[in-house]
């Protein structure tokens, strides 16, 4: 028998505490991420706002930005007053108060000038090796969408490749390292002692000597370039296959060859999403340390990449300083003083700032890709 | 009046699923053919072994029989399948325009097909856009996307796109299931009015549509044709008691 009156309740609703302890607890939990989010930007901004920004015009600290990395000398001078100048400067004041005598010397290394250095180094690497892996993933990613049949074979081609996204970076590294700097092939006149095989080639004096590539901006870019070859060609895989497949039989039906159909009908539509996947690629291989450290980065360079280059190409044989290898530097490689924090943190900020810079630049081109290419 | 389209004791299988069985058909020049049948009896799969566009679908392949176009086997290894399929065009069940402007989708075939020359381009889309009646609507906007028209308008676009390159057949796979009534009515137009340039083969579920604009029906079921003959003769006199089961409506 129905009885209506049992619809009105008596007392709280079931659970009633139980609810809100869930959901208190589960909200806190929500928040106290945020929090360590939060703080941890604010110490970075908070700290490293000093080093970047100026309270005078133009507001930014353009020096630190655009200045070649120099270790940084504190010191007393005659007057009792405490200096820090960069190596460069410190010359200068040496030569220019000759007579006088400095007190309580001390040096940091890295931690004077700017950072162009390893902002040059970073915004090459990462350029250099999007261009690679974009070419080399997005071509995959058309073969296995487009052209493979769906046999296990190619099933487990890409699970093989879907593996590559779990391996850490540092094994990266080293993968780089043994042959990417020591073991692949190059035509020279002179093959390096430690040449694993040397075939000559009949032509001049040439020889296919499998020397590597030593550490170099172009081995850091191939290193990078397949730690995230697994992301762009998942990516571009799935956003190939996002594309009406009434596109591809219209082409197709009109005697559109197969190329034909994927670079004008499928290709275009598919760019918004590859880009979004390299946008992810490009924070990652902005901030990533272990690829490079073997491979490509050095802790102190005098020049900037391009100079005192023979030929332009020679920028790919040259080592390049990168911004995370900068920090690591700075974090871990010396002493720790108040003296370093302007290095370590503006290096950090910038990082972040650069990183954001990159992202956003992406999204943009996305937007406005996607708002043209609509269906 | 010629044969525009020979089919010969066809077979056609996806992997071990066989979908048409041993059907044999003669298509006639400059005439309208529609295919009718219930879901799933291999209307679209024979239409679409026209132009061999089922070639993409793994496993699919005719396993017998053969197909001509004018005179000429096109399983034949040395034919060429782009100009085939130039020369056979097709209209799809949803209508496909490309997210491009509506210009750029008439001139595809053009392009792909290696023409270059502004003029002759644009010459050949007022002509394709006319004979799709499509012109008048669309000439004030044709840098515009493609996507903006409404549903009849983008499968008279699709039409217009498919008749651009001049062909002499024209498959249309159900042109009309994806459009309300007034739109039907006026691809149905349309297709009457081309039926002076073109061979027709439309697969339609409409039987109205069947009588209406074709000249010839073919009837299948289960793979099979059923019967063949003048629409007149199908729709008003079935010689077999299947076909006068389903265009009386008492299965399908």
């Amino acid at each position: 028998m129905f009885d209506p009156d049992k619809l009105i309740r008596k007392g709280l609703p079931k659970g009633y505490f139980k609810d809100i302890l869930v959901r208190s607890l589960l909200g806190g939990i929500t928040y106290l991420i945020v929090l360590i989010a939060v703080l941890l930007f604010a110490k970075i901004i908070i700290d490293g706002a000093p080093a970047l920004f100026t309270s005078k015009f133009p507001f930014v600290d353009v020096e630190f930005l655009t200045a070649k990395n120099e270790t940084l000398h504190v010191f007393d001078d005659a007057q009792g007053t405490r200096l820090q100048l960069p190596a460069s400067k410190y010359s200068e004041y040496l030569n220019a108060h000759s007579g006088e005598s400095i007190y309580n010397e001390q040096t940091f290394s890295y931690s004077g000038g700017g950072i162009a250095g390893p902002i040059a180094g970073t915004a090459l690497l990462t350029v250099g090796s999007m261009i690679l892996a974009l070419f080399f993933g997005v071509s995959a990613a058309i073969y296995l969408a487009e052209y493979a049949k769906q046999s296990p074979f190619i099933h487990a081609v890409r699970l093989a490749i879907l593996n590559l996204a779990g391996i850490p970076s540092i094994v990266f590294g080293l993968f780089g390292f043994s042959v990417f700097v020591l073991a692949v092939p190059v035509i020279t006149s002179t093959p390096s002692d430690r040449t694993l095989l040397a075939i000559p080639l009949l032509i001049n004096d040439w020889v296919l000597s499998f020397q590597g590539w030593n550490s170099s901006l172009i081995a850091g870019c191939a290193t990078l370039a397949c730690m995230i070859l697994p992301v762009i060609i998942t990516a571009s895989e799935e956003s190939l296959r996002a594309v009406p497949q009434g596109f591809r039989d219209a082409s197709l039906a009109m005697g559109g060859t197969r190329w034909q159909t994927i670079r004008k009908c499928v290709l275009p539509y598919s760019l918004p999403g590859i880009l979004t996947s390299s946008l992810l690629a490009i924070t990652r291989v902005a901030g990533e340390t272990a690829p490079i450290m073997f491979t490509a980065a050095v802790a102190a360079k005098d020049d900037f990449p391009w100079q005192g280059l023979g030929n332009p190409f020679d920028i790919l044989s040259s080592q390049v300083q990168a911004l995370p290898y900068h920090i690591y530097t700075l974090a871990a490689r010396i002493p720790n003083s108040e003296y370093t924090q302007r290095a370590q943190y503006g290096s950090v900020l910038v990082f972040l700032l650069l990183v954001a810079v990159l992202s956003f630049g992406s999204m943009m081109l996305r937007a406005k890709m996607r708002r043209k290419l609509k269906w | 009046m010629g044969t525009a389209i020979q089919i010969q004791n066809v077979n056609f299988a996806y992997g071990a699923k066989q979908v048409l069985h041993d059907v044999t058909l003669d298509i006639p020049d400059r005439q309208v053919t529609a295919f009718i049948g219930p879901s799933g009896c291999g209307k679209s799969t024979l239409i679409r072994c026209i132009n061999r566009i089922n070639d993409r679908i793994p496993d699919a392949r005719v396993t017998s029989g053969s197909i001509h176009i004018h005179g000429i086997d096109i399983h034949r290894p040395d034919l060429n399948l782009q100009e085939l399929r130039r020369r056979v065009g097709m209209v799809f069940q949803k209508y496909n325009p490309f997210a491009k402007s509506i210009y750029d989708n008439v001139v595809y075939g053009l392009r792909i097909a290696g023409v270059t020359k502004r003029s002759e381009l644009d010459e050949a889309a007022e002509k394709a856009l006319t004979n799709a009646a499509l012109w008048n609507e669309v000439k004030d906007r044709l840098r515009s996307s493609a996507t903006g028209l409404s549903g009849g308008q983008q499968q008279r676009l699709c039409i217009a796109r498919v008749i651009a390159t001049e062909p002499d057949i024209v498959l249309m796979d159900e042109p009309c299931a994806a459009l309300d009534p007034l739109a039907t009515l006026k691809i149905e137009e349309l297709i009457t009015e081309l039926k002076k340039k073109f061979t027709i083969v439309i697969v339609t579920h409409n039987m109205s549509q069947a009588t209406r604009c074709s000249d010839r029906t073919a009837f299948m079921y289960l793979g099979k044709l059923i019967e063949y003959g003048d629409t007149l003769q199908i729709f008003e006199n079935p010689k077999n008691p299947q076909t006068e089961a389903y265009i009386t409506g008492a299965f399908g």
